[in-house]
C-alpha cells in the first residue's frame, strides 16, 4: 500500500467534481421540502436529466444546450409529480417512489441509441492567472462552469430563503399551509413552482453525471445518488450551507475510498465501496439524535396533503 | 360618529355547502367606531360569514357594501386593501418564523425587516401590547401570539377589524387588556366585528349584537340590555339545562401525583415540572390554565402515553408511573384526550372499532387475541344510546359525526368502562351548549358514583360549574389546588400566571 500516491490537492479538486451531481439535486430538493412537499422522485428526475442532457448534447454538439435540456426534462417530469400530488391530492410518498421507477424506465427507453457514445467535452473555464496559482488554482479555479453554477445555486437559495419576501412566503407555506392559505397565499402554485425548481436542479445533477463525471450513458447510472441527495437534505437540517457540507462530505469519502482502493489498502473493496453510504447513515443518526433540534429545522407541513377547506 | 352612518352593510348574504346552508339571507350593518357582536353556537354560520367578509369564501347570493360602495373581495388581499383586517380563531401564525416575519406575511407591502421591527415596537407600545419582534413565535404564549395577530392588523390601519373568538386562549387579566385595546381602537373610529359565544364578555364590550342560529339571523339587539341567559336562549333556541350534582362524601385518595416531571415530546411543547396533587374518590378536580402550559403533557403523563418515574403517579397507593396506557386502563385509570379526530378516536374507523380500541380490556371485547365483534358492537350501541349520540348506527365512521356527537361518544365510551379515575382534556371544546351540558352532567354523575375525575379545560366557567377543587397549570407547573367555591376571577387569573408582564405597560399608558 502506498498512501503517498494520494495527492491531497487533486483529491480535493476531484471531490468537488464528484460532489456536484448530489449537491445540485440536494439543493433543489431543499427548496421543494422547504415548501412542504416531500418528493422522493429525485433519483428518477436525475436519471431523466442525465439522458435528456446526454442526448441533446450529442445531437447538437453543445454541452450547454444539453444542460438546458436536462433542466427542462427534470422539471417536466417533476411537474407530473406536482400535478398528481398538489392538484389530484395523491399520496406524496407513493407518487414520489413511482416517479423514481418511471424515470428509470423512461430514461432506459430514451437512451437505447446512446449507449457507448462519447458526449462532446464540457470545457473547463479559463480563469487566466487565477488557475495558475499554486494549490488554490488547482482546487478552486480549474473547474467547468457547472461546479460554479452549483455553488452559486447554494448561495442563491440561501439568500433567497433568508432575505427575500419570496423566500419568506415559501417557508411560510412549508411551515403551515393552512395559515398561509388563510392569509391569501396561493399554496398550490407556490408548491408547483418549488417542485419544478427541484426537478430542474435534479435534472442538472443527472446531466453532470452523464456529461462530465462519467462521461457516457449507461442505464441506471445514477446508482442511488438521488437517494443520497434526499438524505443530505435531512443531514443538513434543511439549511443551504449544510447541504453543501453534506454533499462534499459524501463526495469526499467517495473519492477517498477510490484513492484508497487504488493505493491497495488492505480493506476489502466491498467495505470501501459501502463506506460513503455507511458514513452518511452514521452522520444522519448522530444529527437526528437530538430530536428537538432535528424537529426545529423540518418544515412543519412537510409531506402533508393540502386541501383548501373553503 | 353617528349611529346611522354605515361602514359595512350585508344584504341577504347566502352561502350553501352540499347538504347544509351555512348562511341564509343574512343582513346587518356595522357603523364606524362600533363594537358589533356576532353571536351563535358552533355551526351557526359565524365563521362562514366572516370568511365571506374577508374574501376567503364567495357568497352564492346577496351583496356587501363598504362605505356605500359595492364590496366584492375575491381574496384576502382585496379585503386588506379595502381596510378589512382579521384576527383568526386558530391563529394564522407560523411557529418556526419570528414575530417580524409573521407580521410581514400578513401585510400587502411590508417595509424592510429593520423598519418593520421598529414599527412593531412603536405600535405595540402605543396599544399596550409589548412584543419583541425578533422572538420565534413557537416560543410565545398564546396571549403573546394573539398580540402578534392584532399588531399585524393594526399596522395596516384597518377600518374594520374582525376578531374570531379572541379570548378563548387568554387569562382573565389578558382579556381585560385586550378589551382596553379594543376600546381604544373603537374610540379612534375603527369598527370591530367581535365573534364569540362568551356572553358576559359580549355584554361588557359590545354595543350591538347580531345573533345567528342555523345560518339565519334570529335577533338584533343591544347586549347591554339583555341578560346572559336571555342571550344564550336566543342562541340555542330553547331553555338551557344547568348541570347539577348531589353532594358526595369524600373518599380515599384515588390518584396521587408526586414530583411528576415529564419532558414534552413536541419541540414547542411545555415540559411538566414537579407536579404534585392528589385526588380523592368522588371528587372533581378542575385544572385550568392558558393553552400550551402543559395540558397535553399532563394528559399524556396520566394516560400512560408518556412514562414517568414509577412513584410519580400512584393509583390507589400503587405505583403506575412506569406502566403504559393499557396497563393503566386495566387498573382503572382512563383518559380522554382533547383532539377528537386522530387522538381520542381513529377518524376512518367505525364507532364499533373505536369502542374496541379503548374498551377491549375492561369490557372483555377480546378473547385469546380474537375480537368479539358482537360484544364490541353492543358496547358501542350502549354508548350511543346512553349518551344520545346522533348517528345512524355503530358501523358509521367516527369522522362522519359532528364534533359534539363524537365528543359525547368519546367521553361516554370511557365513562361506561366504570373508571376509578377519569382524566379528560377539554371535554366540551367546540361542542354546542346542550351537548356540553350533557357531558358535564355525565362527569358529575360519574363522580357521584365514586370515581375521581380530573377535568383539564380552558373554559373557566365550565371548571367553576363542575369542580370541587381548582388548580391551574402555568408553564408546566401546577398550582396548589384550592376549593372552587368562592374563588374570584382575579384569584383564578393570578393562579394562571397573571397577564405575563402586561400590567405595567397599561398602567404606564393610563
Amino acid at each position: 500500500m502506498d498512501l503517498s500516491a494520494i495527492n491531497p490537492v487533486i483529491l480535493v479538486a476531484s471531490l468537488m467534481v464528484a460532489s456536484t451531481p448530489i449537491l445540485l439535486a440536494a439543493i433543489g430538493e431543499l427548496v421543494v421540502e422547504k415548501s412542504g412537499v416531500l418528493n422522493l422522485g429525485v433519483e428518477g428526475m436525475m436519471i431523466t436529466g442525465a439522458i435528456c442532457g446526454f442526448a441533446i448534447a450529442v445531437e447538437t454538439g453543445s454541452p450547454t444546450l444539453g444542460f438546458i435540456a436536462a433542466a427542462l426534462g427534470g422539471a417536466l417530469l417533476s411537474l407530473i409529480f406536482g400535478v398528481l400530488t398538489q392538484v389530484l391530492l395523491s399520496n406524496q410518498v407513493a407518487t414520489g417512489l413511482a416517479l423514481t421507477l418511471f424515470g428509470l424506465g423512461i430514461s432506459a427507453l430514451l437512451g437505447q441509441g446512446y449507449i457507448g457514445i462519447k458526449p462532446p467535452a464540457t470545457p473547463r473555464i479559463d480563469l487566466g492567472p487565477l488557475s495558475d496559482l499554486p494549490v488554490v488554482g488547482r482546487i478552486l479555479f480549474s473547474h467547468d462552469l457547472m461546479v460554479y453554477v452549483s455553488l452559486a445555486l447554494v448561495a442563491g437559495v440561501w439568500a433567497f430563503l433568508r432575505y427575500t419576501r419570496g423566500g419568506l412566503i415559501l417557508r411560510a407555506v412549508g411551515e403551515s399551509h393552512d395559515a398561509a392559505h388563510a392569509l391569501g397565499y396561493k399554496v398550490i402554485l407556490i408548491r408547483l413552482a418549488a417542485i419544478a425548481f427541484g426537478g430542474a436542479c435534479a435534472g442538472l445533477g443527472g446531466a453532470y453525471l452523464s456529461l462530465v463525471r462519467v462521461p457516457q450513458w449507461t442505464e441506471g447510472m445514477t446508482a442511488g445518488a438521488g437517494w443520497i441527495a434526499l438524505a443530505i437534505v435531512v443531514f443538513a437540517g434543511w439549511r443551504a450551507w449544510g447541504v453543501l457540507l453534506g454533499a462534499y462530505l459524501f463526495g469526499g469519502v467517495t473519492v477517498l475510498q477510490l484513492n484508497l482502493q487504488a493505493a491497495g489498502m488492505a480493506i476489502p473493496v466491498e467495505v470501501l465501496s459501502m463506506s460513503p453510504y455507511l458514513i452518511t447513515i452514521l452522520v444522519l443518526v448522530i444529527m437526528s439524535a437530538d430530536r428537538r433540534r432535528a424537529a426545529m429545522g423540518a418544515p412543519a407541513s412537510l409531506g402533508r396533503v393540502f386541501h383548501a377547506s373553503s | 360618529m353617528t349611529g346611522t352612518e354605515k361602514l359595512l352593510a350585508l344584504e341577504g348574504l347566502t352561502k350553501a355547502y352540499p347538504g347544509v346552508v351555512a348562511n341564509d339571507d343574512v343582513s346587518f350593518s356595522i357603523a364606524p367606531g362600533r363594537v358589533h357582536a356576532l353571536l351563535g353556537e358552533n355551526g351557526a354560520g359565524k365563521s362562514t360569514l366572516v370568511k365571506m367578509i374577508y374574501g376567503l369564501v364567495r357568497p352564492d347570493r346577496g351583496r356587501m357594501l363598504l362605505r356605500g360602495a359595492p364590496y366584492e373581495p375575491h381574496t384576502p388581499h382585496d379585503a386588506r386593501n379595502a381596510g378589512v383586517a382579521m384576527v383568526f380563531q386558530h391563529f394564522s401564525l407560523f411557529e418556526a418564523l419570528d414575530v417580524a416575519e409573521n407580521v410581514a406575511l400578513g401585510m400587502e407591502n411590508p417595509p424592510s425587516q429593520r423598519q418593520l421591527s421598529r414599527r412593531i415596537r412603536e405600535v405595540s407600545e402605543e396599544y399596550g401590547l409589548p412584543l419583541d419582534p425578533t422572538r420565534r413565535v413557537g416560543e410565545l404564549s398564546a396571549g403573546e401570539r394573539q398580540r402578534v395577530e392584532i399588531i399585524r392588523c393594526l399596522l395596516q390601519d384597518p377600518k374594520l377589524l374582525i376578531m374570531d373568538e379572541p379570548t378563548s386562549v387568554l387569562t382573565p387579566q389578558e382579556v381585560d387588556i385586550l378589551f382596553e385595546t379594543l376600546r381604544k381602537l373603537s374610540e379612534e373610529g375603527t369598527a370591530i366585528l367581535y365573534i364569540s359565544h362568551k356572553l358576559e364578555e359580549i355584554r361588557a364590550l359590545c354595543e350591538s349584537a347580531t345573533i345567528l342560529r342555523l345560518g339565519k339571523v334570529v335577533a338584533n339587539c343591544d347586549p347591554r340590555e339583555k341578560s346572559a341567559r336571555e342571550l344564550a336562549e336566543l342562541m340555542v333556541g330553547q331553555t338551557l339545562h344547568t348541570p347539577t350534582r348531589e353532594s358526595t362524601a369524600e373518599g380515599d385518595v384515588a390518584l396521587e401525583l408526586s414530583g411528576l416531571s415529564v419532558a414534552s415530546s413536541n419541540p414547542f411543547g411545555t415540559s411538566l415540572k414537579d407536579v404534585s396533587v392528589s385526588v380523592r374518590a368522588g371528587e372533581v378536580l378542575g385544572v385550568g390554565g392558558v393553552a400550551g402550559n402543559g395540558q397535553d403533557e399532563l394528559l399524556a403523563a396520566l394516560s400512560g402515553e408518556c412514562l414517568a418515574a414509577p412513584d410519580a403517579v400512584k393509583l390507589k397507593g400503587r405505583s403506575v408511573g412506569q406502566l403504559g396506557p393499557n396497563a393503566r386502563r386495566r387498573l382503572g385509570l382512563l383518559a380522554a384526550p382533547e383532539e377528537r379526530l386522530g387522538h381520542a378516536a381513529a377518524p376512518d374507523m367505525s364507532l364499533t372499532e373505536n369502542a374496541l380500541l379503548t374498551g377491549a380490556i375492561r369490557e372483555n371485547l377480546v378473547s385469546n387475541g380474537f375480537l368479539k365483534w358482537g360484544s364490541a358492537r353492543s358496547f358501542a350501541e350502549i354508548v350511543i344510546e346512553r349518551f344520545d349520540v346522533r348517528t345512524p348506527g355503530p358501523e358509521h365512521a367516527a369522522r362522519s359525526l359532528s364534533g359534539g356527537n363524537l365528543q359525547k361518544f368519546v367521553i361516554g365510551r370511557e365513562i361506561l368502562q366504570r373508571p376509578e379515575v377519569l382524566v379528560v382534556n377539554q371535554p366540551t371544546w367546540g361542542v354546542d351548549a346542550s351537548a356540553a351540558a350533557a357531558i358535564r352532567q355525565a362527569l358529575l354523575d360519574l363522580a357521584a358514583e365514586g370515581a375521581a375525575v380530573i377535568v383539564i379545560s380552558q373554559d373557566l366557567d365550565e371548571l367553576m360549574e363542575i369542580s370541587d377543587r381548582f388548580a391551574a397549570l402555568n408553564e408546566g407547573r401546577l398550582s396548589p389546588p384550592r376549593p372552587a367555591k368562592g374563588l374570584t376571577v382575579d384569584e383564578i387569573g393570578l393562579m394562571m400566571g397573571g397577564a405575563h408582564d402586561m400590567e405595567v405597560a397599561h398602567h404606564g399608558a393610563a
